[in-house]
């Protein structure tokens, strides 16, 4: 099918009738929520399946011997197995559950980190990270009185890729970049930055959290090392995220976190730790999490990854013509790969004020620095508005923000 | 609108657009930080003290309407008080933020009065209070970064 057929194929009515939430108003206006980057909406089929766990068939993992036991754990680990098959990993063992992005990248940081990275190697990150892949990599320096050292972008918000090239050194170990800009939107070219990484003899950690929801992944494909991210912002639930590792780099590292389920036998003497997935995951999981998220997977997989891409992009393209029409406003972030985030300013306007005025008018934006300080600083703003766009979004909501911000103008100006 | 128009008064818009005391002071007895890193809103409160009383009061920075005409207004009104006063003008401020105005008169509140609309924002709160927490430091002698996180 072509992007023009996809579109037409695309019923975002009906899909929009699978989310309850958006049927509801906000300040007595209808909700119109372009917070996506931030969380997105659950479906009523992700809700369902957390509701029929808890109704039928709640009990713990890996544990009883019992009727239930088992039936969750069989719930458990299909949903472990749809999620590999969802990202195209070779094996269910690459596949550790985490609570989100976040967790799974000081995960890696405190395992595979604390045990190859030595006095004096390097990591490099890009000026466009998410603070939770800048902190850990900072922590982990500091400990090994390593060096943190940041692939520069232009101004559209593109890594400079020969400037990347270039920092490629023996002593890189690590290169950790996200898939997708949550602050921009810029989609990073990871084939290529891959490609260099290994041919360096570095590993590659890809911040996925913008990218599940919006592009396809196949990290056999890329031949990532790690890849990161959340069930909430691909409509899962909150609580839940993934790790995912190549099973050489897992079984080499040592465990995390100690307790129950990371262990085969447990003395005062000696313990073993359990075989992978579940060596890194101490204590009793977010089943419903878990469950939810496979859940989640399962909504996306069926509108299909190709149709949803297709649909934000029609909304971006259009959604950034409407927003360039309004007399004073600029667009921080111009890349030609971009996801569905759209980070602007507005002359004489401060973005909270912005996000204020909209809130009245029901409409859900993001102000601020997005968890991306010193990408703030590098675009020489102190905060920006961002709407970004899922796959239940209208044209005509992006009309709607044009015409808040309309409005924002009025009160300002 | 009318919740906004009551949220961004005439007086706000205007102390916004042209702030008073809005420079740095060469001759200050303390400066210190205010950040409110939620929105990035940043601050700097210059104080000249001598004694009880506050000489003057000036601000540098950037951040939200809100925030930096409630700097303007802060500047301008406890500009000339003792320290004292202006503690007192702080909590009198900060109880109609919060909606806590009962008992407070129109002679209480003065200038502040503007301000009365932002109880009706909770997420605002922080950005009307960033430069009264920041003044109040610097009068305790703080010369420690102030945040409203």
């Amino acid at each position: 099918m072509t992007a023009a057929a996809a579109h037409l194929a695309y019923d975002v009515d009906r899909i929009r009738r699978d989310f309850p939430i958006l049927a509801r108003n906000a300040r007595g206006k209808r909700l119109v929520y372009l917070d996506n980057a931030a969380t997105t909406q659950k479906p009523q089929a992700v809700i369902d399946r957390i509701v029929r766990y808890y109704s039928s068939e709640n009990s713990n993992v890996h544990r009883g011997v019992h009727y239930l036991s088992e039936l969750s754990t069989i719930e458990f680990e299909n949903a472990r197995e749809y999620v590999q098959r969802f990202i195209h990993a070779r094996d269910i063992k690459e596949i550790i559950f985490t609570r989100g992005t976040t967790e799974s990248i000081n995960l890696v940081a405190q395992t595979w980190g604390r045990t190859n990275i030595r006095e004096g190697d390097e990591i490099l990150i890009s000026a466009i990270e998410h603070h939770s892949n800048i902190v850990p990599w900072q922590m982990l320096c500091a400990e090994k009185a390593a060096t943190l050292r940041v692939i520069p972008v232009f101004d559209s918000g593109e890594l400079d890729i020969e400037a990347y090239e270039r920092m490629l050194n023996p002593r890189v170990k690590l290169v950790a970049v996200g898939h997708a800009s949550n602050a921009l939107g810029t989609i990073n070219p990871l084939k290529r930055i891959i490609t260099a990484a290994h041919a360096n003899g570095s590993l590659v950690l890809v911040d996925g959290a913008q990218g599940v929801p919006h592009l396809r992944v196949d990290v056999q494909d890329l031949a990532v090392d790690f890849y990161a991210f959340s069930g909430h912002k691909v409509y899962g639930p909150t609580g839940i995220g993934v790790l995912y590792g190549r099973q050489e780099l897992l079984e080499a590292m040592p465990p995390w976190q100690g307790g129950g389920d990371m262990i085969l036998s447990v003395s005062y003497e000696k313990t073993t730790y359990n075989a992978l997935p579940y060596k890194f995951e101490a204590g009793t999981p977010n089943i419903e999490g878990v469950i939810g998220l496979a859940a989640a997977l399962e909504y996306v997989a069926a509108i299909g990854l190709e149709a949803i891409s297709a649909h934000e992009h029609d909304l971006l393209v259009y959604a950034t013509r409407r927003l360039l029409e309004i007399d004073g406003l600029r667009i921080i972030g111009t890349a030609r790969e971009k996801a569905s985030v759209i980070s602007f300013v507005l002359d004489g306007v401060h973005p909270h004020d912005i996000g204020t005025v909209l809130d009245q008018e029901g409409i859900a934006v993001r102000t601020g620095h997005h968890c991306a300080q010193p990408l703030m600083m590098r675009f020489n703003v102190p905060a920006t508005g961002r709407a970004s766009f899922g796959l239940y979004n209208t044209r005509d909501e992006a009309d709607m923000l044009v015409d808040g911000l309309k409005k924002v103008i009025d009160v300002f100006r | 609108m009318s919740d906004l128009r009551e949220l961004y008064q005439q007086v706000i818009l205007d102390h916004n657009k042209n702030p008073r005391n809005f420079h740095e002071m060469a001759d200050a007895t303390k400066r210190v930080d205010g950040y409110n890193p939620l929105c990035g809103d940043h601050y700097t409160v210059f104080v000249k003290v001598d004694g009880e009383t506050i000489q003057d009061v000036s601000f540098t920075g950037n951040g939200c309407a809100i925030s930096k005409a409630s700097a303007s207004v802060m500047s301008s009104t406890v500009k000339g008080k003792s320290r004292e006063e202006a503690e007192q003008l702080f909590e009198t401020f900060h109880r109609l933020v919060t909606g806590d105005a009962s008992g407070l008169s129109a002679a209480d509140l003065g200038r502040l009065a503007a301000f009365s609309g932002v109880s009706e924002f909770p997420a605002r709160v922080k950005c009307a209070t960033l430069a009264w927490h920041t003044l109040k430091s610097s009068l305790e002698g703080s010369e420690e970064k102030v945040s409203t996180e």
